[in-house]
């Protein structure tokens, strides 16, 4: 049924030259995986070791997710912890005892590094391994950083999980691992899909609860969701496991080969893969094509934000006819992205990290007819004419596999639509602000 | 360590960056690591700024840290010189390079820019947002502000609006022209749209209205000492402290105290019958210090509540707080910690919270109705109509705010008491308008909600046709989101029954979305 779409462009993208820029970043950092993550793991409380400011990202950050009693926290550092160090380790200890009698019904408690708990090098390791003992067997503390001078955005999913590995259990049997955090209904769908083809036993990486316990070894073949978990991916392999190397389940395309990948694995044909995913391919298409009769001939333009830029510049350019003009990416692991960058026509700049002002001028000089970016460079796009997509929206959306496909293209189709619809045009001193 | 979940302020850069994007041709270097850029998104999503702030960030990483970070930031100080060609710039640390110590003011000051560059200590681990604003102003005010000629007529300057300010667009429309009234001009208002050139003329006016004593009380200070120009303490605030500001701005300009109140509804709405019900509401007043010891008078004098509690986050106010609350009776409250503040509120029990946005979510919580009178904000508190709370419109203003979620909580409260009543029943649907006719015995939980996902159906003949949902569709159903839920059964069963089906499956389901899918 792939037969539809373009086949592979010759050379691909895998060898094309990318444009590595530093200098300012309009990212997000680690800490903001903590807002998804902890909807997923359900008995894991996040404890940032920060400051005022990181309490105040993840408070912007979550919206009204704040007011729900959220099982995430900032021990904001005083000026009294920074005198000194022997300090603060007491101070966690006490903060942390006094979050779980509070919350009994915690069993993972993640202390997250941030830049100011790395700068002045807290060991939250230790901390973890002391609290660990000391509240053994009810709760088990683990330690990650989500530090912006380490992280970025989606890179602290990478970090927490990566965080989680050695201390799971070890296994020899032949199981699958899906790793990444997806929305309920989605894994749902990936599970059931995955028993129907004949695979199996299959476990989630993260669990929804500790006692959700799984091994890992030789055995376990590695699959991923999500192209931003390269640690993740080291950690298990330094466990024995084995990557199974394929593009991401976006569109109706990635997730056929995401599934036929596995089904070679494990020994089952590529015809029993088309046999059971026939009818949810047929209605992603259809559902795709709504959406793609706008989107057809656009020129997208991607700024670097959660590194599924790359799989969703292919999803958009092969299933929808989007042509890509720049796909930013923060980071690009090369081995996780090869059988994506594989299906990438020639053509688009490919940029690796940011210097923001730059980036801005290469923009507007493309005029492109959608961007996708962050929120706060968004709406200062939109007053200069440009249609914009903010890409947060990407991560917290169920957005994978065939009955999400049509969503996707949703997404982006959205924008475009909502231009051609309004006949109210801004007028200038309207939006000034100021 | 403090353990904390809900922050009223954000750091003191963040008060630094509300002065930066309410001035123009201001720009402001920030030594900060990668993902402090989400401050951004404040200025351009809840305030819905049509730029980005004027700020430069050095994005520094870890491999970064060592000398290199003090290179970056002259980098970044020249780069943003040569791109923005600022009149003015400031300089300063966020508090992760505040740890790092590499001193921006002493760098930016080696790199012989052609403006002034101002360099701001900003403590992150001791002070707040609204510290790093008044602090900001005050040292651009400090290195700018000259003394000058006074202008012929009497002129004011408004102080202390900000980017990020609960209402601060529409007070300063307001204040304005109460002062245009009385024959007063402004000479310059900052910082919300001044520029530094602005700054510098500061000394020709005669008279600063100090409009938020929270971001503008230093400079006010400083140039009454060194420019000798007095400030105006009144914060016109409620139809009471809109008239005594109309005196005391009179007496020092020495003009004719003329308030035009035509236009002011408050005191003969207040007056009015319907508002009796009013009487001895007890309220609980929480917030900035300047807006409660305003809505506190308001709420006690011009509406006539009792005000059972008061208090402020930011302890740069609680003395003036403090002595305010001993004329109410009561004790004040200075915290930053929201569960102090539920727990008070919990104990007080009022009928009506005044607060922030997380006080609106105390009261939805514990059921309390709750109109916002100060910042923290979100996007729906800078509406796009005109709604100032200073001034004649802004005491208007006040009115509905505080009488529209008691209107609703009396309705609630009437729909309550009458549950049991056959119009209001449950299953009666919230209109009498529309077809809605569901016999009480159905019962359920709450208008609106169905009761049981598998219902009849009449198809466009008017036979009835019965359609069942299998329980793994129904399953499925409910992974939808609940707000989207309703939309999605609605539109499955009009699916099927379109394909004369008479079961929905978990593939029926998705063949329906796929055919809705837009």
């Amino acid at each position: 049924m792939t037969d539809r779409f373009a086949p592979p462009a010759t050379a691909g993208c895998r060898t094309a030259p990318v444009l590595k820029e530093r200098g300012q970043h309009e990212v997000f950092c680690g800490l903001t995986g903590i807002i998804w993550l902890h909807r997923k793991m359900q008995d894991a409380f996040f404890l940032v070791v920060g400051s005022r400011t990181c309490a105040h990202l993840l408070q912007s950050a979550a919206g009204v997710m704040i007011f729900a009693e959220p099982r995430f926290a900032t021990a904001i550092l005083e000026e009294t912890d920074l005198a000194g160090l022997a300090d603060a380790q007491d101070e966690l200890d006490r903060v942390a005892s006094e979050l779980l009698a509070r919350r009994p019904d915690i069993r993972q408690l993640f202390l997250v590094g941030s830049c100011p708990s790395e700068v002045i090098k807290l060991d939250l390791a230790k901390a973890a391994e002391r609290l660990s003992a000391a509240h053994a067997p009810n709760v088990r503390v683990l330690n990650y950083s989500g530090s912006g001078i380490e992280t970025t955005f989606t890179q602290g999913e990478d970090a927490c999980l990566a965080a989680m590995v050695p201390s799971l259990p070890e296994a020899t049997a032949e199981e699958l691992l899906i790793v990444g955090a997806l929305p309920d209904v989605v894994e749902a769908q990936a599970l059931d899909l995955l028993e129907r083809i004949g695979v199996g036993p299959v476990r989630v990486l993260p669990a929804p609860r500790a006692s959700d316990q799984f091994g890992v070894g030789p055995g376990t073949r590695i699959a991923l969701v999500q192209p931003f978990l390269g640690d993740t991916l080291a950690a298990l392999e330094r466990r024995g496991a084995c990557h199974i190397a394929a593009p991401l389940p976006f569109g109706e395309e990635g997730t056929t080969l995401w599934l036929k990948a596995i089904a070679a694995e494990f020994g089952i044909a590529p015809s029993v893969v088309d046999t059971v995913t026939e009818a949810p391919r047929a209605r992603a298409r259809k559902a795709v094509a709504q959406a793609a009769d706008i989107l057809r001939g656009k020129r997208i333009f991607l700024f670097p934000d959660s590194q599924l830029e790359i799989p969703l510049a292919r999803f958009l350019t092969r299933e929808c006819g989007m042509e890509a003009v720049e796909i930013g990416t923060p980071f690009l692991h090369r081995r996780i992205m090869a059988p994506e960058l594989d299906l990438l026509a020639e053509g688009p700049v490919i940029s690796e990290g940011q210097d923001v002002d730059k980036q801005l001028a290469r923009l507007r000089a493309a005029r492109p007819d959608l961007t996708v970016c962050g929120l706060g460079l968004a709406n200062p796009l939109e007053a200069e004419g440009l249609t914009t997509k903010w890409a947060i929206e990407l991560v917290f959306t169920p957005v994978h596999f065939y009955e999400q496909a049509g969503d996707l293209a949703g997404l982006f189709s959205r924008p475009l639509r909502r231009r051609d619809t309004l006949k109210v045009g801004p007028h200038d001193a309207a939006l000034a602000s100021s | 360590m403090k353990l904390s979940v809900w922050t009223y302020e954000g750091p003191p850069h963040v008060g630094a960056m509300r002065v930066a994007t309410a001035m123009t041709g201001l720009h402001y270097v920030l030594h900060a690591p990668q993902g402090d850029t989400y401050a951004d998104l404040l200025f351009t999503m809840i305030e819905r700024r049509n730029h980005r702030p004027p700020v430069t960030y050095t994005t520094f990483q870890a491999r970064d840290l060592g000398s290199d970070t003090a290179d970056l930031f002259r980098t970044a100080c020249e780069e943003a010189y040569a791109r923005f060609r600022p009149q003015a710039m400031i300089v300063g640390a966020s508090c992760t390079a505040e740890l790092i110590q590499d001193d921006p003011g002493g760098m930016a000051a080696t790199i012989g820019l052609p403006v002034p560059v101002i360099p701001l200590e900003l403590p992150s681990y001791q002070r707040k947002e609204n510290f790093g604003a008044d602090e900001t102003l005050y040292q651009i005010i400090r290195t700018l502000a000259k003394p000058c000629e006074r202008t012929e007529a009497p002129t004011v300057n408004l102080i202390g609006p900000t980017a990020l300010g609960f209402r601060h667009r529409d007070d300063i429309t307001e204040v304005t022209r109460l002062l245009s009234e009385m024959g007063v001009a402004v000479n310059v208002c900052a910082p919300y749209g001044a520029s530094p050139e602005d700054i510098t003329r500061l000394g020709a006016a005669h008279l600063n209205v100090l409009m938020y004593p929270e971001t503008g009380e230093s400079a006010c200070r400083w140039m009454e000492c060194e420019l000798g120009l007095p400030f105006t303490r009144v914060v016109p605030i409620g139809a009471g402290a809109t008239r005594d500001f109309v005196a005391e701005v009179a007496q020092h300009l020495d003009v004719e105290p003329r308030l035009d109140e035509e236009r002011l509804r408050l005191p003969w709405y207040s007056v009015s019958v319907d508002s009796t019900y009013l009487t001895g509401k007890r309220v609980f007043v929480f917030g900035d210090g300047t807006h409660v010891a305003a809505m506190a008078r308001v709420a006690r004098d011009e509406m006539g509540f009792e005000v059972v509690g008061l208090g402020c986050y930011n302890r740069e106010m609680a003395r003036p707080i403090r002595v305010l609350a001993k004329d109410y009776g009561v004790t004040a409250l200075i915290t930053d910690d929201y569960l102090e503040v539920e727990a008070a509120i919990e104990a007080a029990s009022p009928e009506l919270i005044l607060g922030t946005q997380m006080e609106r979510h105390i009261g939805k919580r514990l059921g309390i109705p709750c109109a916002v009178i100060s910042a923290p904000v979100h996007v729906q508190d800078f509406p796009a109509r005109y709604a100032p709370v200073m001034g004649i419109e802004g005491a208007n203003v006040l009115f509905d705010t505080l009488v529209h979620p008691l209107v609703m909580g009396l309705e609630e409260h009437l729909l309550t008491m009458f549950r049991e009543d056959f119009e209001f029943h449950d299953a009666a649907g919230p209109s009498h308008h529309g077809t809605a006719n569901a016999s009480p015995e159905e019962g359920g939980s709450a208008p609106q909600t169905p009761r049981d996902i598998s219902v009849k159906k009449r198809d466009n003949v008017g036979a009835a046709v019965e359609v069942v949902w299998l329980p793994a569709a129904e399953q499925e159903l409910k992974k939808i989101p609940f707000f989207v839920r309703g939309k999605a059964r609605r539109n499955t069963e009009a699916f099927a029954a379109s394909r004369g089906e008479t079961e929905i499956g978990v593939e029926t389901l998705y063949e329906a979305k796929a055919h809705y899918a837009r």
